[in-house]
């Protein structure tokens, strides 16, 4: 891991204030989250204190602090998804899983985010399953759905 | 390929005249595949197609080409517009015309291939055919130009979407794509430009309305070694895919619009601001530019003209008020992305302290059109005081959806029954929300407006980005208003007091109406009460005092849902009653007798331990007690719980 964000690093060679989103948003995509140590070395490279990082990077909702779960589900709370009863999913999903959105399970294996808009206003509510579409979504279909999720970890 | 990139650059975007030589216009034709020899079957590949499944509708026809019509071939287009129509698949037979098809799941292309290859058309899952006179004619079939949905619509911004691969430059230039950006740097100065599109009277398609001819002339008349432009595509309205569908669909055409919006500006950094979690079109975008740059189409010294340009593509990173111009600035260079204050505006110190020009992706697709055409041309279409079309993202309950334009001028009654057909399912209308969370509502008496910045503003309307939900019945207005607060809230970035505060005592408010307190002798309807009559206060203190749009419009929705649906908040707060059924906690739960089965599922789950009983026999539900949550109604499976 080590190695990787000082590949990352290397990238971005001078090392202006203004790399520090693309690096941060960079350093996400690689490891799947913010780590502390990646802020402290970011931090030495850049010239700021972890602080600022840390204030910089709290603003932004899309940057974890923690490692998304294995299935991470995000699903979609835009307007025409809420006429269509996103809410009820929502709840459901929380009471599915245990945890609230932006969370992961103390297992590691789900997480799960409240998006604003996929772009599929016409076939909501939806969600998306590691990237995989679930579309016209009813909350009494969820059940049987992280049923069959879960099912994946016990078979390992 | 080599030798098709040099004929492209040679002889169509270097030509010195107008109009190219016969021969030329031959290659172009092939390379845009308007007349094609062998069967073309396009499928459409934008986000709203994927959601419905056209990756495997693809799969599933390249099979099929395979295995039975080899001389055929597959090409993926961007979105033709009706969002509840995708998959859409269309299929050209050599010498016919185009036939669109509707819903093509993966489990029927092989029926309706068979049936087009062999002259056998499922009537079923068809939209309509399209072409020219060149071309043989399907009897009996519409032509799409006079379904509905687009009669009424004029596609100048979205003329190419659905129409070409995106992918494909070499199609974008046979099309007569770049000709206008490689005559603007070759052939005109920077004021020349800024002045011709300040002579079609284009305004900012971002909600302000402020003319874009104007702000370029500011930034350009702003002495300074550096210029930026930056286009502003990170939309994230709940509700607005536009820009989203222009960058799938038409990813070089954005590339020429910035670049003309960039040379006219003398800017030789353009940056794309774009939404995080769309990496569809972001990856569209990248490889359209990508092969712009090998084209020479960017880069040093374009076309021997002098002139340097380089489109780099940002990623926000998650946060709402970044759609707000100094916002933005602040996020690119690295800061919290917090407003601020105006003036000095962005045009004369913007990013990095230089003059820079933020327009947003509708905008700068205007661009080439007007000068492939010509100012007094764009001045023709529209209104007098909005030249031009606009685009509106139609969702929620209507009978279509999808990405439509209409000219300006038209009424939003034509594009709610003539365009979106109406309401789904014979519910009743109530409102159309124009211009996402910081819009207004749009009611049945207002439907007449028509679509123009200033006819919009007399309304007291905001004209928004794009967004058109059609609410219906069964929406609850106070619940949708909460909705859109709890959005604001959380994005709200906390810098001035009167957002901050203001979205958050506002929802506390608009929560207390919809929730039922646990006990109505205590203070709480008081405050209930209290709460309610300070609502209009603290909206229009917000509206007066917050530094910058986000603020200002955050109280919106609420202004015009009190304005319109006074009666639905009253009986809200007084009768506590939701006549949409919707607010839970107004509810009333009680247990059939007759129904239970004593099972104790409700009673467990309950949080409150409102519900009591003995195992198999009825339970009840002691309503002092209850909350009104609703997770007894959902977990009962014999429809024991019935909800009053």
């Amino acid at each position: 891991m080590g190695n990787d964000l000082d590949i990352i690093l290397k990238k971005y060679k001078q090392g202006k204030r203004e790399d520090l989103i693309p690096l941060l948003q960079e350093i996400q995509e690689d490891i799947g989250h913010i780590s502390e140590e990646a802020v402290i070395k970011v931090g030495r490279f850049l010239g700021l204190s972890t602080t600022k990082i840390y204030g910089l990077a709290t603003f932004y909702d899309r940057f974890r602090f923690f490692p998304s779960g294995k299935i991470h589900i995000r699903i979609c709370h835009g307007t025409s998804c809420f006429l269509n009863g996103s809410q009820a999913i929502i709840n459901k999903i929380s009471e599915q899983i245990g945890v609230q959105p932006g969370q992961t399970t103390r297992d590691g294996n789900f997480s799960y985010e409240i998006v604003s808009c996929m772009g599929g206003c016409n076939s909501g509510p939806l969600m998306t399953v590691n990237g995989e579409f679930h579309i016209y979504l009813k909350p009494e279909q969820l059940p049987d759905l992280i049923k069959k999720l879960k099912y994946i970890f016990e078979s390992d | 390929m080599e030798d098709l990139k040099t004929f492209l650059i040679n002889k169509v975007l270097l030509s010195e005249s107008d109009t190219l030589f016969p021969e030329t216009e031959k290659v172009l034709q092939k390379v845009s595949r308007e007349k094609p020899d062998k069967p073309l079957i396009f499928i459409s590949s934008g986000t709203s197609s994927i959601i419905a499944g056209s990756e495997k509708t693809c799969t599933s026809i390249s099979s099929y080409i395979t295995e039975n019509e080899p001389s055929a071939s597959l090409v993926r287009v961007g979105c033709t517009g009706p969002a509840n129509f995708e998959p859409i698949v269309c299929i050209q037979l050599p010498g016919k015309n185009k036939l669109f098809f509707r819903n093509i799941t993966e489990e029927k292309v092989e029926p309706l291939l068979n049936g087009v290859f062999h002259n056998d058309i499922n009537e079923d899952d068809l939209i309509g055919q399209t072409g020219t006179s060149s071309f043989e004619l399907w009897p009996g079939i519409p032509f799409m130009d006079k379904l509905p949905f687009f009669a009424r619509q004029r596609r100048i911004v979205l003329r190419n979407c659905g129409s070409y691969d995106p992918e494909s430059i070499e199609e974008y230039i046979a099309r007569g794509g770049y000709r206008a950006y490689v005559k603007a740097i070759r052939y005109y100065t920077f004021e020349e430009v800024c002045d011709i599109v300040e002579r079609s009277g284009l305004r900012g398609r971002s909600g302000g309305g402020y003319l874009t001819g104007l702000k370029w002339k500011q930034a350009l008349n702003t002495t300074s070694n550096a210029r930026y432009l930056i286009c502003n595509a990170r939309e994230s309205d709940p509700g607005a895919f536009t820009d989203k569908t222009i960058l799938e669909s038409d990813p070089h055409g954005l590339i020429e619009g910035i670049a003309i919006a960039s040379y006219a500006i003398g800017a030789s950094n353009a940056i794309v601001f774009m939404r995080s979690g769309s990496d569809h079109a972001r990856n569209k975008l990248q490889i359209a530019i990508n092969k712009a740059r090998d084209y020479g189409l960017l880069g040093h010294n374009i076309f021997s003209s002098g002139y340097n340009l380089d489109i780099v593509i940002r990623k926000e990173p998650g946060a709402f008020v970044c759609g707000e111009e100094t916002a933005l600035i602040n996020s690119l260079e690295g800061k919290r992305g917090m407003p601020r204050l105006k003036p000095p505006y962005p045009t004369t110190t913007g990013l990095f302290g230089k003059p820079t020009v933020i327009n947003n992706v509708e905008t700068l697709m205007n661009v080439p059109i007007i000068m492939q055409n010509g100012p007094e041309w764009f001045r023709s279409v529209g209104t007098e005081s909005s030249p031009g079309t606009k685009i509106f993202a139609i969702a929620g309950k209507g009978r279509m959806s999808g990405v439509v334009e209409v000219e300006m001028g038209t009424r939003i009654r034509t594009i709610l029954e003539v365009i979106a057909d109406g309401i789904r399912e014979g519910k009743e209308f109530k409102a159309i929300q124009l211009g996402g969370a910081s819009g207004s509502f749009i009611t049945s008496e207002n439907l007449d407006i028509a679509i123009d910045f200033d006819d919009l503003k007399e309304n007291g309307i905001g004209m928004g980005a794009g967004g058109f939900v059609i609410i219906d019945e069964n929406t609850c207005m106070v619940d949708l208003v909460r909705y859109y607060m709890e959005f604001m809230r959380n994005e709200s970035c906390g810098k001035c007091i009167p957002c901050r505060e203001g979205t958050g005592r506002m929802l506390e408010i608009l929560e207390s109406v919809i929730r039922k307190p646990l006990n109505e002798e205590s203070g709480t309807t008081l405050e209930r009460f209290k709460g309610v009559m300070q609502l209009e206060t603290i909206a229009s203190v917000m509206k007066d005092t917050s530094l910058c749009g986000l603020g200002q419009s955050a109280p919106n929705p609420f202004i015009s849902a009190i304005k319109n649906f006074r009666d639905e908040f009253e009986e809200h707060i007084f009768d506590r009653k939701c006549r949409a059924n919707v607010c839970r906690g107004l509810r009333s739960f009680s247990i059939d007798v007759d129904q239970c089965t004593g099972c104790t599922a409700c009673a467990a789950k309950c949080p409150v331990n409102a519900i009591y009983g003995t195992r198999l026999q009825p339970f009840f539900i002691v309503e002092e007690k209850c909350i009104g949550c609703g997770i007894c109604f959902d977990i009962c499976k014999f429809s024991a719980v019935t909800v009053k």
